[in-house]
């Protein structure tokens, strides 16, 4: 798509947060993904949240690895440092860079290619090492830079574009972090940006590694004549539960539901999928039942979404497991730092 | 009563090697004889061969007792201490003409050791200390005690040396200090009573371990990584690095540990595999702590696509490449120098890097230390290529120094108060027309912000598939690499550099690549010797090579690397580089050398003739 770059000159009728600045100061660069992409309203949501929260933009940093979704880092606040990180890498930078500095505010972008297949270990990891970070999966359930192929999200009976019908289980990321001990763990939908907001201010604050899981369709990829992936095919499915939104060029996919009522969903990938809001009495601080509910819900085809588990109680996070100091590392004097020469002369006696 | 009286009288100058089953405590009592002759003032030097396994299979330990001071291994072994029976066979084979074999003579083993040209010393050692001590684990043990005991009488060490290092070793365990003070004497008493002591081969003190100490490179150099500032390292555990994140973490646990609250100023993340570890490094780096990862070829070879990206995004950091046996998991207990090409040009692209070649750990400490520096001024990862041999071995080094006025160098790094002066910040511009732009951290102002990214990018920072974009960066980076040089060490030229022949070599060569030049002068052959400490090359290796007519380059692999580096990287004709290689795991002796320099001016009279001429 052909686009132009924004000038950032606020409108003195726009809003300001507390700090005094607009949402226009939270953006990025413009986007490049396709035109309707559900990614971009994430991205959208991340600048309501951040906003929202008065978040100093250079007190943010953030993180991606490779792919459609981790390019959208350039798409968000402007005025924080950004890492677009090898394919699959980004929660080692992330582990690093918060080790480093404790006090910035990390959010991690990836998608299912990224997060659940090449950087499935790395992932694994992050999790059990409780770094203090939200880590946002934005899941299309394909590859889209490759043209296609299938991700390891992508569910049962699902067809890519040249036909090839999907038969290997998928990995489901809200399971995976539930059975890690993860101590935040949500699902959202791109299409909902009024549950997704709280759920990424939620997790941006929250301490400790904070895992939400967007189902993100992509709207324009699956367009060849003759499969179930077709264009036909699939406006036929999503026009089943969602309208023309999904049409390329398509706007942007936009529901909303009242809690505790699910609704089908059908995206491009043929899947047939119910988006469910959770019920009022759902305990999301039991992780094991909420390991239960959402794996029942998942061979019933129904997405669970909203604050899936949380656990605020967590004594695991990174640096109180490791007593750091609560100055940040790099900012630590080298004075404080080097034990200097007379504690070298004496260290000489142990090796005499 | 064997006749001891044959063997030649080599008093501080013979080498001692044990055969032991590993896991059974043999290091505590090899290093106890290795640390008494230390502390007798005799240069002295201990190689660990040992296997990749936890307990059961043979493992070697060699002490070299050397007035003159060689680092080298010597290609000889004059007295065997053989306490492994399933390895009697070798080790009596390796017993030069002249020398010794000790062995348990609670089962004697007269058919297996016959060898007219040696002695051979069976002593009842299981018996002796079955007789005296209860307990299968402790009899095991202080059997090795038992024969320190034995070899202090047979070399003539000094029993107040050896005291003195038992009480430092086991003065808070009375217990111990009483068994192991109890089988030292068994086995001393033992050589009093039966043997003629001392042997001919024998220590006598000296005075030439003043202002040395005795240290592994993989301790000096997690030393450095303290005294450097840093504060993030990040590992995944492989050998023969360990050791390395080890004595960081020790090092750290005693001087960075707040006293009032007990935080810690550091943090050790053992990584899920090396790609994390790398991860881990950079992300640390980027966000402005010093970082580092200390590894081996297998891990470099997991790391090469973060090296890469670390390379392009221009984010500095350490790594530590304890070099072992390759291929593949090859020998993992074995030293080699095989990874220098693979490191040098690491990752995909167009990629080259930096790297140090420390040739003990008293380098190991201070490169450590520079590394730190060079990475931040260069903002580029910079590899310290030590090797099994420099960084598990007791090397003797001079003391270690600290110069309390160093403060580290983090380069072009803008404060608060300089972004804030600025109109805009571009990560990727020359400002100052030294190919290095100024970077920014986290966290600091907005105005500071930029994308770090692997992909395309202009030299503002932004993502970039234009051709002429792609370009200035790359060019930069270029120049930026060949400008590296003025910050490097200096190659190490030994001679006047006016003789026609040389020697080039790297690293852990240096000890063999000495005492080779000290035996070719003794034979009237005299050659300048250049150590590289750095790549890229600096002018110096330029001059080396362009100034002698044949040179030797001296290195620790099959595939002469050092040597390739060279020819791709220096002016040279690559006919006048001639290789001399051992890629046998063990650390380099000086015969090979010797041998390679003889054989080759034989085939090249003339070459030999103006050498002797050209005598000093």
């Amino acid at each position: 798509m052909s686009f132009i770059n924004k000038p950032k000159v606020a409108h003195p009728s726009l809003p300001t947060n507390a700090l005094g600045l607009t949402r226009r100061q939270y953006e990025g660069a413009m986007s490049t993904l396709c035109a309707g992409c559900g990614h971009d309203s994430i991205t959208a949501a991340i600048i309501e949240a951040c906003w929202g929260l008065d978040m100093r933009p250079e007190q943010l940093a953030k993180l991606s690895g490779i792919g459609c979704s981790s390019k959208t880092t350039a798409y968000f606040v402007s005025g924080a440092h950004g890492f677009n990180a090898v394919h699959g890498r980004m929660p080692s930078i992330a582990s690093g860079a918060n080790a480093a500095n404790r006090e910035l505010t990390y959010l991690g972008i990836s998608g299912d290619g990224d997060s659940l297949s090449i950087g499935l270990g790395q992932l694994v990891h992050v999790i059990r090492r409780n770094v203090n970070m939200l880590y946002l999966i934005e899941n299309n359930g394909v590859y889209g830079l490759t043209k296609g192929q299938f991700s390891a999200s992508a569910d049962i009976g699902t067809q890519a574009k040249k036909g090839d019908v999907n038969q290997t289980p998928p990995i489901d990321p809200v399971l995976l972090a539930l059975s890690l001990g993860a101590t935040f763990v949500a699902r959202g939908f791109s299409g909902d940006k009024a549950q997704l907001v709280p759920l990424i201010q939620a997790g941006l604050r929250h301490n400790g590694f904070a895992l939400i899981d967007v189902l993100s369709p992509c709207v324009t990829f699956n367009d060849h004549e003759g499969s179930t992936k077709s264009y036909t095919f699939t406006r036929e499915h999503y026009h089943a539960v969602i309208e023309a939104d999904f049409v390329p060029p398509a706007r942007e996919i936009s529901v909303d539901y009242p809690i505790g009522e699910s609704i089908p969903v059908q995206l491009h990938d043929g899947s047939r999928v119910v988006l469910r809001k959770l019920d009022a009495s759902y305990d999301p601080t039991d992780r094991s039942a909420a390991y239960a509910f959402i794996e029942n819900k998942l061979k019933q085809k129904e997405f669970v979404t909203g604050l899936i588990h949380i656990n605020e109680s967590s004594t695991t996070e990174f640096h109180t497991l490791n007593k750091s100091s609560p100055v940040p590392l790099n900012r630590i004097p080298y004075e404080t730092l080097s034990p200097g020469s007379t504690e070298l002369d004496k260290l000489m006696g142990r090796y005499r | 009563m064997p006749n001891l009286a044959a063997a030649p009288n080599r008093v501080n100058d013979f080498v001692v090697k044990f055969a032991n089953v590993n896991g059974t405590g043999s290091a505590s009592a090899n290093s106890l004889i290795m640390k008494t002759i230390f502390r007798m003032g005799v240069p002295v030097t201990g190689k660990n061969y040992f296997p990749s396994n936890i307990q059961g299979l043979p493992t070697w330990y060699e002490i070299r007792v050397t007035r003159q001071g060689y680092a080298a291994r010597a290609g000889r072994v004059d007295i065997m201490v053989a306490m492994n029976a399933e390895t009697y066979s070798k080790d009596v084979r390796e017993v030069a003409s002249g020398g010794y074999l000790i062995y348990d003579a609670t089962w004697p083993r007269s058919a297996l050791l016959q060898r007219g040209d040696i002695t051979v010393i069976g002593v009842p050692l299981a018996k002796m200390v079955n007789e005296n001590f209860d307990g299968v684990r402790a009899r095991i043990l202080l059997k090795n005690i038992a024969y320190a005991g034995l070899l202090a009488a047979l070399l003539n060490l000094d029993l107040e040396v050896i005291d003195g290092l038992m009480r430092q070793n086991y003065g808070k365990k009375p217990k111990l200090l009483d068994s192991n003070t109890k089988a030292l004497r068994l086995g001393y008493d033992y050589a009093k009573e039966h043997l003629s002591c001392p042997l001919p081969l024998r220590v006598e003190h000296m005075d030439k371990t003043r202002g040395h100490i005795m240290i592994d490179g993989n301790t000096a150099a997690g030393l450095g990584c303290v005294y450097a500032g840093a504060t993030v390292g990040a590992w995944y555990p492989i050998t023969p690095s360990t050791s390395l994140m080890d004595a960081f973490k020790g090092f750290c646990e005693r001087y960075r540990i707040d006293a009032a609250t007990g935080t810690r100023n550091y943090a050790v993340i053992q990584a899920e595999d090396e790609l994390a570890a790398i991860g881990m490094v950079l992300g640390a780096s980027w966000n402005g702590a010093r970082a580092f990862t200390p590894t081996s070829g297998p891990g470099i070879s997991l790391m090469n696509e973060f090296v890469g990206l670390a390379y392009y995004a221009e984010v500095p950091c350490v790594i530590f490449d304890v070099q072992r046996v390759g291929p593949s998991t090859g020998m993992p207990t074995r030293t080699q120098q095989s990874d220098i090409m693979l490191c040098a040009y690491a990752s995909h692209g167009d990629t080259r890097h930096v790297l140090l070649f420390p040739a003990n750990p008293e380098e190991c400490f201070y490169m450590a230390v520079q590394a730190f520096d060079l990475a931040e001024r260069l903002q580029t990862p910079v590899f310290v290529l030590s090797d099994l041999d420099i960084g598990m071995n007791d090397w003797m080094c001079r003391d270690l120094k600290w110069d309390d006025a160093y403060r580290p160098d983090r380069g072009k790094m803008l404060s608060a108060k300089e972004l804030a002066g600025l109109d805009k910040f571009y990560r990727y511009v020359d400002r100052d027309d030294d190919a290095i732009p100024y970077r920014t951290l986290p966290g600091v102002n907005p105005k500071g912000a930029y994308f770090t990214r692997g992909s395309g990018h202009n030299q503002y920072g932004g993502y970039t598939e234009d051709s002429a974009e792609y370009q200035v960066v790359l060019d930069r980076l270029k120049r930026k690499f060949a400008n590296a040089v003025k910050y490097l060490p200096r190659a190490e030229l030994t001679g006047k550099g006016d003789h026609e022949i040389g020697i080039l070599s790297v690293g852990s060569c240096d000890g063999a690549v000495r005492e080779a030049i000290d035996v070719l002068e003794r034979q009237k052959l005299h050659l300048d010797y250049l150590r590289v400490r750095a790549f890229p090359f600096g002018s110096e290796v330029e001059k080396f090579l362009s100034s002698h007519k044949r040179i030797f380059v001296v290195e620790q692999n099959r595939d002469a690397q050092l040597r390739s580096l060279l020819t791709l990287e220096t002016a040279v004709e690559k006919s006048k580089l001639k290789s001399i290689l051992s890629y046998s795991g063990f650390p380099m002796s000086c015969e090979p050398i010797v041998d390679g320099v003889r054989a080759a001016l034989a085939e090249e009279p003339r070459l030999s003739a103006v050498t002797t001429k050209s005598t000093r």
